[in-house]
């Protein structure tokens, strides 16, 4: 039965023990010249199963694990999304009140907000992803990061979307070329940038170091989205929630926002992790079709 | 159906489109993956 196939961990210690003093001969007990630095001590046998030293997120580099960690955590984070965002729903566009001055229009608010910090959050997530695949060279950081980004432009675009549905009748506008619009839709230029750059080459490994490359440099737009509103002279209002003093928002409205940015948060970890667990198993069929291709020339060759 | 309501319903349903229409692409790609391990990994196979 063919072992998993499970990358050793880039940065595991080589398991050989450092090797001989070379003048010693193989059959004679090595003596060290007294100069020569002490060999390293022999790496201890790891116990199987046992994370190498420092295992850290290494540990998740084991796609056998990965697969069963997610096995056990998806339906449960899915059934939490679904619960808390519909109970969300429910109290934004039935329980909470209008706005005095907006009118109905307000709970567009609960569905804008929450896409507006998931663009902006997974954006981060994708540089932190970014930042681990290349200096770490964690495999599981590349197909995250890749698996992220079209999760990334579909809420971005649902930021623009929806802020447009509620300028309209606010603002009298669909769209300005305000700081802040514009600033995430550079955002979602990037997200659109990225998902295409990592599926443009046909070595994986070089579009993901590619795709790492722009998403760390994409990153200096977010404190330009954050405070363009406090820099330019904008038509999109300034923070309300993440205000230094406090929310300036009545607690009747910011609870059910809050309640659905949860909701929306733990919908969009749940679909990472899915698209990701399923490119892990892709990746392994790929291993797998290509290791029966190989058998099968081999038959070929020995007739 | 005032205009108001017509925009929040219009952003709830993309959001629904969008979120339900990702969660049913992924659905799919995980079950096709699965097949595909259960047909090739000889592992699975005694498994399932």
């Amino acid at each position: 039965m063919p072992p998993v196939s499970t990358p050793a961990p880039p940065s595991a210690p080589p398991s050989a023990p450092p090797s001989a003093p070379p003048s010693a001969p193989p059959s004679a007990p090595p003596s060290a010249p007294p100069s020569a630095p002490r060999p390293l001590p022999a790496s201890p046998a790891r116990r199987p199963g046992v994370p190498p030293a420092g295992g850290g997120l290494h540990r998740f580099a084991n796609p056998g694990r990965f697969l069963r960690l997610t096995d056990r955590v998806l339906p449960w984070l899915w059934g939490a999304a679904l619960l808390v965002l519909g109970a969300g729903a429910a109290w934004a566009l039935l329980f909470s009140p209008p706005d005095w001055q907006q009118g109905e229009t307000v709970r567009i608010m609960y569905v804008h907000v929450p896409m507006a910090w998931l663009a902006m959050g997974g954006y981060l997530g994708l540089a932190i992803a970014s930042l681990m695949s290349l200096i770490w060279r964690h495999p599981l950081a590349d197909l995250a990061a890749r698996e992220l980004s079209p999760v990334g432009a579909m809420v971005t675009a649902l930021c623009l979307a929806t802020g447009s549905l509620w300028g309209r009748p606010m603002w009298g506008t669909w769209w300005a070329w305000d700081a802040r619009m514009t600033s995430v839709l550079v955002l979602f230029f990037l997200w659109m940038g990225h998902a295409a750059l990592v599926r443009a080459f046909d070595e994986e490994e070089r579009g993901a170091r590619a795709g790492a490359i722009l998403a760390l440099i994409g990153a200096v737009n977010l404190p330009v989205i954050k405070w363009s509103v406090d820099w330019f002279n904008t038509l999109h209002q300034s923070a309300s929630v993440t205000r230094a003093a406090a929310p300036g928002m009545h607690v009747d409205i910011l609870y059910p926002l809050m309640v659905c940015a949860l909701g929306f948060g733990l919908a969009f970890a749940a679909l990472v992790l899915a698209r990701t667990r399923a490119a892990v198993m892709e990746r392994r069929v790929r291993q797998l079709q290509l290791a029966q291709a190989r058998r099968h020339d081999g038959g070929a060759a020995e007739k | 159906m005032t205009q108001h309501w017509w925009h929040v319903a219009i952003s709830w349903g993309l959001a629904a489109l969008g979120f339900g229409g990702m969660a049913i692409l992924a659905a799919w790609r995980h079950a096709a993956a699965k097949r595909d391990l259960a047909r090739l990994d000889p592992r699975e196979r005694r498994r399932a």
